[in-house]
């Protein structure tokens, strides 16, 4: 038996926007531009992180155009190198890394755990500024020359053969990585000592213990692909031999070193948006999640596991086979805590009461893509299958199973559940809708054919293939298309929105965390009274301030306090 | 700009805000350990690969000045702990005096390892510039350590630089210091810039035996 | 600090003082041939004296014996974190002569 969903108490028309808010405190673009307030910070970031999306989803376009014909006629095989590369530098370092964390985490952890702003808010607006440093230096290195090293820079190709403008987006990706470490600083010092009285950590929201493991990722690897590149930047400026076989040096070791990050860093871009999906499952299954105990474990499981891991992209570079045996076992080992949080998402469905909200759309789409790109991971880490499939676009159709099907729905549906609390106003739900499942065929369209044409054999990062491959590529082209539609619609909506959405009031859906308890917008300060936490993360029946009518209803579980 | 001592508006107390400054410089130094760490795994997979010449090229670099900074580096070490202890106990003018003692020590440092480079620039043995091992050297030889002097620069280049940022920090902190800021409520600035100097101790307590003590004998 | 734990001068000295012996003794240690009897034992005897001395720095001059737990959290993961990249990546290459 399934409860009656109450009317959402808060959104009806007729409500106004509070009087002040963080977004009419202050006017002006210094205000903006100087301020230490970390939702605005938050916005800035939103802004930023959108603009190198546009920036990574170019070079995407150019490259879908061009494989639409198996001899490439679009660009020279130079340029395609430089396409695949770019669209990689830019998504990876300047949209995926930053997306959740900057906006969302930024946003949402103060008001979280009750705190004021972050430990450290200039250093917050300091890390956006490092950002758009950074992100000067790489667009410097995309408009003069480009870049075809790889996103992996690999060397010797990076650091001595090509002739492309490395350095300048070496120093750009070097630059960026503070910005990264500083976010991660902050929230790891925040989430320790600024939360409200009461506010324990098995009382926290799943989001914030997704933030807390991936600051863990910030702090231990961003430094290890800093100095990295770093290294490989002198090499190539100063020709000394670090990576460089023909002086004595080594390019496995750059593998390592890059890799003792950039594994690590896909738990980065993935943990956040479980993080999303544990805050919205609960909400639009009204009911408390299933195993929090198991969920916030895993996440940490999942920080400290992903660094044992990296190799597993060196299998076919002569690594030893002890070593090869071993990153495998480890591969497989990391896949569990994921496959925990899976089950208790689907679990937390299990006599819920659902309702088909936009969030909830995006996070049932991550379940279903998500489990696909891991289980897919771990054909990669099967050492006999990865000889086959390694460097083919069966990997790539793995990793963006994830970081789009998963990481990318997480932010876009993150984006979606918390917009009310951020704009004070609800976007349009039909359309938003019709823009989830449009983003949902289109992906799976484009992507899924990639899984069959790696499996035949076409190779990644090539800009020509035998012709049998075509009708795949035209699929996934065609594909891309709707999927471009699917990311253009929220843009139009949300921006519309603004002005236009209906007014949302506190707490539209109701969900239970205390950012919701704090008006929509949010004041500067966020709460004008420190609360005082005495219920449990995610309990919906001992909660009458929601306007659940949750009487008799046997069908919810306990709050999280019986675990 | 808040002066220093008061309490910053995200914090609730006093003591929350002490607390995130010290937990906020630990986990910047943890973020410090992997960023010389990378440098040292590059040292470690270099040295294992080339034994004979990382010891022939060690054996060039002066045993003397790098025990000597040695001395004075964890010396400088000595004089920040006790500045540290003289603003926990309100001695204000022997916080100075002992900030200024370490800013001291560590100009020595610096000015000893200037000497070095020196030296080593005189030898031909900067990478990138005209790098010459010894007269005679095969190819190999010379390519090997290219490798150990671009690993020698690169480390002790990037701990000088941290130690000059260490410098400008005290400079700071002796200012402030003489404006009589930190008492015994109030010393954050330095306990923190303390562990950041102290840190930097650490890590050429493990250069100096990686970098002068391969092969001594 | 939060703990407010003074630590007195005489052991800032005593650590000094120590600090200074371990030095000279990892000063003599490199002159002498230590690898006759036990192959890298020179780099082992080296790089145990420096991790005593960096303990000893850590310790008393960083006050991490009166530190709180997750400030000794934060220290004892750096150092197993910066361990996980040294050893998991030197097993790839001495492993590569084993087959």
């Amino acid at each position: 038996m399934s409860t009656t969903p109450a009317a959402r108490p808060s959104a009806t028309p007729g409500n106004t926007l509070p009087r002040e808010h963080y977004l009419n405190a202050t006017y002006g673009i210094r205000s903006w531009l100087l301020t230490t307030d970390h939702k605005r910070i938050a916005l800035l970031y939103l802004v930023s992180v959108t603009f190198f999306f546009f920036i990574g989803g170019a070079f995407a376009t150019m490259i879908r155009i061009h494989l639409l014909t198996p001899n490439g006629y679009l660009v020279t095989a130079e340029t395609y190198n430089k396409l695949f590369t770019m669209h990689g530098v830019a998504m990876i370092f300047f949209f995926l890394i930053p997306s959740i964390p900057a906006v969302l985490g930024n946003f949402l952890i103060p008001l979280m755990i009750g705190a004021k702003d972050l430990a450290f808010p200039k250093i917050n607006l300091l890390s956006w500024y490092i950002y758009l440093v950074g992100g000067s230096f790489v667009l410097y290195s995309f408009s003069t020359g480009g870049l075809d090293t790889g996103w992996t820079f690999y060397t010797p190709l990076s650091s001595v053969y090509s002739n492309s403008a490395v350095t300048p987006a070496v120093i750009g990706v070097f630059i960026n990585g503070f910005s990264s470490i500083l976010t991660g600083l902050n929230f790891i010092v925040t989430i320790h000592t600024m939360r409200a009285p009461g506010m324990t950590w098995f009382r926290l929201p799943l989001f914030v213990w997704a933030h807390y493991a991936t600051s863990i990722i910030f702090i231990l690897g961003t430094p290890v692909i800093a100095i990295t590149l770093l290294l490989a930047g002198l090499e190539r400026m100063l020709h000394l031999g670090f990576f460089n076989p023909a002086l004595g040096g080594d390019p496995i070791l750059f593998q390592h070193l890059f890799w003792f990050y950039s594994h690590p860093a896909v738990y980065i871009m993935i943990l956040p948006a479980m993080g999303v999906i544990s805050e919205i499952i609960p909400t639009f299954a009204r009911k408390p999640i299933f195993g929090y105990t198991f969920i916030a474990g895993s996440s940490i499981a999942i920080a400290v596991i992903g660094f044992f891991v990296w190799a597993h992209h060196m299998f076919l570079t002569g690594e030893s086979a002890y070593a090869a045996l071993t990153f495998s076992l480890l591969s497989y080992l990391v896949a569990i805590p994921s496959a925990v949080k899976v089950f208790n998402w689907t679990s937390t469905l299990y006599k819920g009461s659902i309702s088909w909200d936009t969030p909830m759309l995006y996070a049932l789409g991550f379940i279903g893509l998500f489990l696909v790109g891991g289980l897919t991971g771990l054909f990669l880490a099967c050492l006999g299958l990865d000889i086959h499939i390694h460097d083919t676009y069966f990997v790539v159709a793995h990793f963006h199973y994830i970081m789009v099907g998963g990481a990318v729905m997480g932010y876009v549906g993150g984006l979606h559940f918390w917009w009310p609390k951020i704009t004070g106003r609800l976007y349009p739900e039909f359309l938003a809708r019709i823009a989830a499942v449009t983003l949902f065929i289109g992906f799976n369209l484009t992507f899924f054919p990639q899984f069959i044409l790696g499996y035949l054999g076409m190779p990644r990062r090539y800009h020509s293939y035998p012709p049998e491959f075509q009708v795949f590529n035209v699929m996934s082209t065609a594909g891309a298309s709707i999927l471009a539609l699917g990311y253009l619609l929220p843009m139009v909506y949300l921006i519309w929105s603004m002005r236009y959405g209906t007014v949302a009031g506190r707490n539209p859906w109701p969900a239970t965390g205390l950012e919701w308890q704090t008006d929509s917008p949010p004041l500067t300060e966020n709460f004008d009274v420190t609360p005082e936490v005495t219920w449990e993360a995610y309990d919906f029946i001992n909660r009458p301030d929601l306007g659940l009518d949750v009487q008799g209803a046997p069908s919810l579980a306990p709050a999280h306090g019986d675990d | 700009m808040h002066r220093t001592g008061e309490l910053f508006g995200q914090f609730e107390t006093m003591e929350q805000q002490r607390e995130s400054a010290s937990l906020g410089m630990w986990v910047f130094l943890s973020t410090e350990v992997l960023f010389f760490g990378g440098m040292f795994m590059t040292y470690t997979l270099n040295r294992s690969t080339y034994p004979d010449v990382f010891g022939e090229a060690s054996r060039s670099i002066s045993l003397t000045l790098g025990a000597v900074n040695t001395i004075v580096l964890i010396a400088s070490s000595l004089t920040m702990a006790m500045s540290v202890w003289a603003s926990q106990v309100g001695k204000k003018q022997l916080l100075t005096i002992f900030l200024i003692l370490t800013l001291i020590l560590g100009s020595v440092f610096l000015g000893i390892k200037g000497v070095e480079y020196h030296e080593k620039f005189v030898e031909h043995h900067v990478p990138g510039l005209n790098f010459s091992f010894e007269p005679g050297a095969s190819v190999a030889t010379n390519a090997h350590a290219q490798l150990f002097f671009s690993l020698y620069f690169a480390m002790t280049g990037l701990h000088a630089l941290h130690m000059i940022v260490g410098a400008g920090l005290l400079i700071w902190l002796i200012g402030q210091s003489l404006k009589g800021r930190f008492t015994p409520e109030y010393s954050t600035p330095v306990d923190l810039i303390g562990l950041y100097w102290h840190f930097v101790d650490i890590v050429w307590i493990f250069l100096f035996p990686l970098l002068y003590l391969i092969d001594r004998h | 600090m939060s703990e407010h734990h003074i630590v007195s001068p005489k052991i800032y000295i005593a650590i000094f003082v120590a600090l200074m012996v371990c030095t000279l003794l990892t000063v003599y240690a490199a002159t002498v041939d230590l690898n006759q009897y036990f192959s890298g034992l020179n780099i082992i005897v080296a790089l145990a004296i420096a991790t005593l001395k960096a303990s000893l720095v850590v310790l008393f001059f960083m006050h991490g014996k009166y530190s709180p737990k997750r400030t000794q959290l934060v220290i004892v993961c750096s150092v197993f974190w910066l361990a996980i990249m040294l050893f998991m990546t030197m097993s790839d290459y001495i492993t590569r002569l084993w087959s």
